[in-house]
């Protein structure tokens, strides 16, 4: 017990200390595990040393990362995506083992070890590479669905890999044959189990248990069902990730769905977190410091010759190039099956223990490689690769128009046809060079280009123009935008579009003059409308409405003034705001129907 | 029969109340004349609730009518603000007044109007000191640039000390009353001078 207690205790403070040093520094949280797991573990402070226990016990991590992938992709999705699992997939596992086994057969490796370590080497890490495309909202982009499909392809294609590495064997196993065939048919049984559970057992159960209103026996349930799962699973000699993705799946559309994601997500994340620890307590640094040139040389030559397939892989399947240096970045490293199978080779005698040592630092530096690599595509090559893409930025030709538009999706579109419905002259400027050319040919003039960057705004005319809207996606991106605006062109007046309310904080923090949240007025609207369809007069319910938005903006002035106070203050202080919007609204009435004795009739 | 109806005057009745639910005379007012087949209800406050008038639509209206009644309570000596606003806005310069604004001649004004006060407050020795037809003066004479007829207005005076039948009373005196249109011209404006060309 003490040393469970002990072992908890320095994970969390590893995490809590290394992680939020790693974000601030910009490396993500990815490789902020990775170290803080370097430092405790058995080559550094030696606080750790039982690292295969840990990093089996949190491949956890993965197979909860999974089974939530699953329940945002129902059944139909899945099978649309058939074509880019298969192909993509497919092609990017054969080209990567062909390669990588070549490469070891070269190396003067029999070419048995060869192809079994081509096999391992040829997977990539579903943890790591899922992390920063989901931290990203990445996953629906092309790119992202891409490496997804790749990576549920691999997890599939673990299986059969594993079936394969007893018939390397020099000297043939045992019973090779007759367990073989009972290890397929083991495989059947957990997968027909799971799909038959998760189309007609779960549902009814969750019924079962969330009538009983106890919302801890729920998480247990949910924690149950994908723990089970995974056990299954890996009796049967399956990938438990594999089960838990599926078992997902089928639950992608039942009625729990988003009470599942919101129960395992906080699990989830910390045994992910742990996971990557035990990544990065389990590279060998003894290995690292004895044979450096061959250590790196081979993670080097990894990284070179997945990255080369997935490259071409993802030129054949006419990725965008932005895109494509992310895909070949995130999946160029290896992955945690790739211990999983040289385990298993060596437990069959194809690897040494030697080649296995050697083969999981390689890997293991790989992941580690992983999150920088994602550093250095965003800061070098990515904003490179958009140029070469797609054009260069253009040059705003300054017009002296006296409002420029940052941002042109579905907002500032609307923005920028109210000013040229009445002839004032704007100049706008967006990164979508999709967005640019349809626009084009509706003769707007739109310029191509990040709106963050000095000279491009200088380009347009910031110095002479009177208004500057904001209307980009992210809040990264606008409040960079006001930073940059306000220090460099006081006179230009900010109009702001806040995407929510601590965005709208953040523009006030800034004394941002004119801010409007995007979705408010519209909700007021939808909730004026249903005052109507209640069958109350259209004046009435506008009047309603704009007490309510009056009221709402006072609220929104008090709530900054305690922004940066607890939660509770803030949730008090809107509780107290509530009843007095009660009261308000009630006097209002009160006076409407006192109208009705003095004139109003 | 039938050419009969179809010599009727068609009838715009221009509702302005900003709170029509809490009203009780001319609630049902509204009420007593909807089903009357020569006239067009439009409600001001519930088409308008922001203000913002569309002008087009508003003289099409205007156009496809002969006469032009404007039911509203009487509110500071005056109409509700979102009928002054239908005025300014609609009224345009051009084409109700001024050069070439002709496009009303010949139709009539009428208003159907609800006061809190009683008739006598509403006399040159009554506590307001200034009858209602002095009150209604800048309706009439607007009538009179549009080179339109101001007809009689039709008035509940009184209305909080009015008992349920009066207001029901009334509310059939409204319905007969925009039935038995066209009316004899007996009214207020009509022997007021029109107003000369060259100042319309």
């Amino acid at each position: 017990m003490d040393g469970l207690l002990l072992n908890a205790v320095i994970y969390l403070a590893a995490a809590v200390i290394a992680v939020p040093i790693a974000k601030r520094l910009g490396l993500g949280s990815v490789l902020g595990y990775l170290i803080a797991g370097a430092i405790v573990g058995p080559w550094v402070l030696k606080l750790i040393t039982d690292v295969e226990a840990i990093l089996h016990f949190s491949e956890f991590g993965v197979v909860l990362l999974l089974f939530v992938i699953g329940l945002e992709l129902n059944p139909r999705r899945l099978w649309q995506m058939r074509w880019p699992i298969l192909g993509l997939g497919g092609g990017q596992v054969v080209g990567c083992t062909l390669a990588l086994t070549a490469l070891g057969y070269l190396l003067g490796w029999p070419w048995q070890v060869a192809l079994a370590a081509g096999l391992g080497l040829s997977l990539s890490s579903t943890a790591i590479a899922l992390q920063p495309l989901t931290e990203r909202n990445l996953l629906g982009t092309p790119g992202g669905r891409s490496a997804f499909s790749i990576l549920l392809f691999q997890d599939i294609a673990v299986i059969p890999m594993l079936a394969l590495l007893p018939l390397l064997a020099f000297a043939p196993v045992n019973d090779a044959q007759s367990e073989g065939w009972i290890g397929a048919a083991k495989a059947v049984a957990a997968i027909a189990i799971i799909i038959f559970g998760g189309r007609y057992l779960t549902r009814p159960l969750f019924r079962i248990i969330a009538e009983t209103g106890l919302r801890e026996i729920f998480t247990a349930t949910a924690l149950l069902i994908v723990m089970g799962i995974a056990l299954m699973m890996q009796l049967a000699g399956l990938s438990m990730a594999l089960g838990a993705f599926l078992a997902g799946v089928l639950l992608a559309e039942s009625e729990y769905r988003h009470e599942l994601e919101s129960d395992i997500e906080p699990f989830k994340g910390l045994l992910l977190g742990l996971f990557f620890t035990a990544v990065g307590m389990s590279v060998d640094f003894g290995l690292l410091v004895s044979k450096p040139g061959t250590v790196i040389g081979l993670v080097v030559a990894l990284l070179a010759l997945k990255g080369t397939v997935l490259f071409i892989i993802a030129r054949v399947a006419r990725m965008p190039m932005s895109q494509t240096a992310l895909f070949t970045f995130l999946l160029a490293q290896g992955g945690e099956f790739a211990f999983v199978l040289f385990g298993a080779a060596a437990g069959v005698g194809i690897m040494s223990q030697e080649t296995e040592a050697l083969l999981t630092v390689v890997v293991a530096l790989s992941m580690a490689t992983a999150p920088l690599l994602v550093v250095i595509n965003d800061k070098l090559v990515e904003p490179r690769f958009v140029q070469i893409d797609d054009r260069p930025h253009d040059t705003p030709e300054d017009e002296g128009n006296p409002v420029i538009v940052a941002g042109f999706g579905r907002f500032g579109q609307i923005v920028v046809r109210l000013l040229y419905a009445n002839r004032i002259g704007v100049t706008v400027l967006d990164h979508d060079p999709e967005i640019i050319d349809t626009l084009r040919q509706f003769d707007f003039k739109v310029f191509y280009g990040d709106a963050t960057r000095l000279d491009l705004l200088e380009a347009a005319g910031a110095a002479k123009a009177k208004v500057l809207v904001v209307a980009v996606d992210t809040q990264e991106a606008s409040l960079a935008l006001v930073d940059l605006a306000k220090q460099h062109f006081p006179n230009l007046k900010i109009v702001a579009r806040a995407r929510d309310l601590p965005h709208a904080m953040e523009l006030m923090n800034r004394e941002v003059p004119v801010i409007e949240r995007e979705t408010f007025r519209s909700a007021l609207a939808v909730g004026e409308q249903t005052l109507r369809a209640l069958g109350q007069t259209a004046y009435a319910a506008r009047q309603k409405t704009l007490t309510f938005k009056q009221h709402n903006e006072e609220l929104l002035l008090q709530l900054h003034a305690h922004w940066d106070d607890e939660i509770g203050t803030r949730i008090t202080l809107q509780r107290q705001a509530r009843a007095r919007l009660q009261q308000n609204l009630e006097a209002d009435e009160k006076a409407q129907e006192n109208a009705r004795g003095l004139g109003w009739d | 029969m039938g050419v009969q109806v179809t010599d009727k005057p068609k009838i715009l009745v221009l509702f302005a109340h900003p709170y029509p639910h809490l009203s009780r005379v001319n609630r049902a007012m509204v009420d007593a004349v909807a089903d009357l087949p020569h006239i067009t209800f439009h409600d001001l406050y519930e088409t308008y609730p922001d203000f913002h008038i569309d002008v087009k639509r508003e003289q099409a209206l205007l156009l496809s009518h002969d006469v032009v009644v404007m039911q509203h309570p009487f509110y500071w000596y005056s109409c509700p603000s979102l009928l002054k606003e239908w005025m300014d806005a609609v009224l345009e310069y051009g084409w109700a007044y001024g050069t070439g604004g002709d496009a009303l001649q010949g139709k009539e004004l009428v208003q159907a109007i609800s006061t809190g006060g009683p008739d006598e407050a509403y006399r040159n020795d009554g506590y307001n000191g200034i009858t209602m037809a002095e009150l209604l003066r800048p309706f009439e004479r607007s009538a009179a640039l549009c080179g339109m007829t101001y007809g009689t207005p039709l008035l509940l005076q009184g209305v909080r000390m009015k008992k349920q039948l009066e207001v029901e009373a009334h509310a059939q005196i409204y319905r007969s009353w925009l039935e038995a249109y066209p009316h004899p011209r007996n009214c207020v404006g009509c022997d007021a001078p029109d107003v000369p060309e060259q100042d319309r």
